[in-house]
């Protein structure tokens, strides 16, 4: 079954692309002309966005590396050490939507060292798969249309974000 | 944001004093630097390969077409935006890109979403109620297989990696609508 969905998935792309183009011939469109004309804006959207990911990217690996997110993730897994969580899945709680290649990194160092059908390991499955690099999504979407006033998103989204870490270790529960 | 930045980077710096990390924050601050280039251009060729696409759906007529097709379900979520209008489709494709797990086509074609939805925006600069939705369920994010995960458990000898696929469905579908309830919440609260 998965399998076939990889198919899919792998197949979705190059039929859309196909798709487009024959679309665009039969409708007597100059295909190739229109593609240089798209892709032409490219440049100018990454001048708009590459400020706003620096200025995160920055906060993000100063964070990690000063040792303020060992200290609060510590907090957290002192603070919900009743509910006994393992200390990996909390850590990647917090990394997971601060960084998508720190996480992955960290995802298969908790592989490794606690093992693949460790507790630890199942709940950092579910958390990788069910959470979003929140910072850099806000970031490359905001910067691209030059956002300034976000109002109450950002707390929005801190909110989901930790409401579906729980959500996930509470599936993790359920299922392991 | 401005909070949320001003708080991590003095916290940070704060922590960096106290625990003797100042060497390794300083050289982070540059590594992070380092990334934001890597990254710019990574999406530097992805977004611009979708531009020239979605270029032709634009020349074709074809993203009208989408739009009316989907338009039922997209704007039973995005109300303010008019019939067969072009974030229709782009919203679509980037849901439909996000649902089956193709990051590279996802984000350019958020990218999309996000110009075409500050196309309606009379306030520039300041986020509107469906930039707002259409963020909330990006960064809820929905996968419906979340491959990576099943490809490094299967690398490490996990006996059937794919038992990981019902869990996480259901993690991220009942994280997706919280989401979209918070904002809703939110939004009722500083109307």
């Amino acid at each position: 079954m998965i399998e076939s969905f990889e198919y899919i998935s792998l197949l979705i792309i190059p039929l859309f692309i196909l798709f487009t183009v024959l679309y665009g011939t039969f409708k007597k469109i100059r295909v190739y002309d229109s593609f240089i004309a798209g892709a032409k804006e490219g440049p100018a959207i990454i001048l708009k966005i590459f400020p706003y990911l620096l200025t995160i990217f920055v906060a993000i690996k100063g964070f990690q590396a000063s040792g303020a997110f060992d200290t609060i993730r510590d907090a957290f897994y002192r603070l919900f050490g009743f509910l006994d969580i393992p200390i990996e899945a909390v850590s990647m709680g917090i990394i997971k939507p601060l960084s998508g290649s720190a996480s992955t990194a960290f995802f298969v160092d908790i592989v490794k060292t606690t093992g693949v059908d460790s507790m630890a390991t199942q709940m950092s499955a579910v958390i990788m798969g069910s959470a979003e690099t929140t910072f850099y999504v806000l970031a490359v979407y905001l910067g691209a249309v030059g956002i300034r006033k976000t109002r109450y998103l950002v707390p929005v989204c801190l909110i989901a974000d930790f409401i579906g870490i729980v959500v996930a270790v509470a599936v993790t529960r359920c299922f392991f | 944001m401005n909070l949320l930045w001003l708080i991590m980077i003095c916290v940070s710096i704060v922590f960096a004093i106290f625990t003797g990390n100042l060497e390794a924050f300083t050289k982070s601050i540059f590594e992070g630097a380092k990334s934001a280039v890597e990254v710019s251009l990574y999406l530097l060729g992805i977004v611009s390969v979708w531009m020239g696409i979605t270029k032709i759906l634009e020349d074709s007529g074809l993203i009208y077409r989408i739009a009316h097709l989907f338009k039922p379900l997209i704007c039973r979520l995005f109300k303010n935006i008019p019939d067969d209008h072009p974030p229709i489709t782009a919203i679509t494709l980037n849901v439909l890109a996000n649902l089956f797990g193709l990051g590279n086509a996802a984000t350019p074609l958020g990218i999309k979403a996000m110009q075409d939805l500050d196309a309606l925006n009379e306030d520039k600069g300041t986020i509107t109620p469906e930039m707002m939705t259409f963020i909330v369920i990006n960064t809820a994010s929905i996968q419906l297989i979340p491959f990576s995960v099943i490809g490094i458990l299967a690398n490490y000898g996990h006996r059937n990696p794919a038992a990981v696929v019902f869990p996480v469905l259901i993690a991220t579908g009942i994280s997706t609508l919280t989401a979209l309830l918070v904002l809703a919440a939110f939004r009722k609260i500083f109307r």
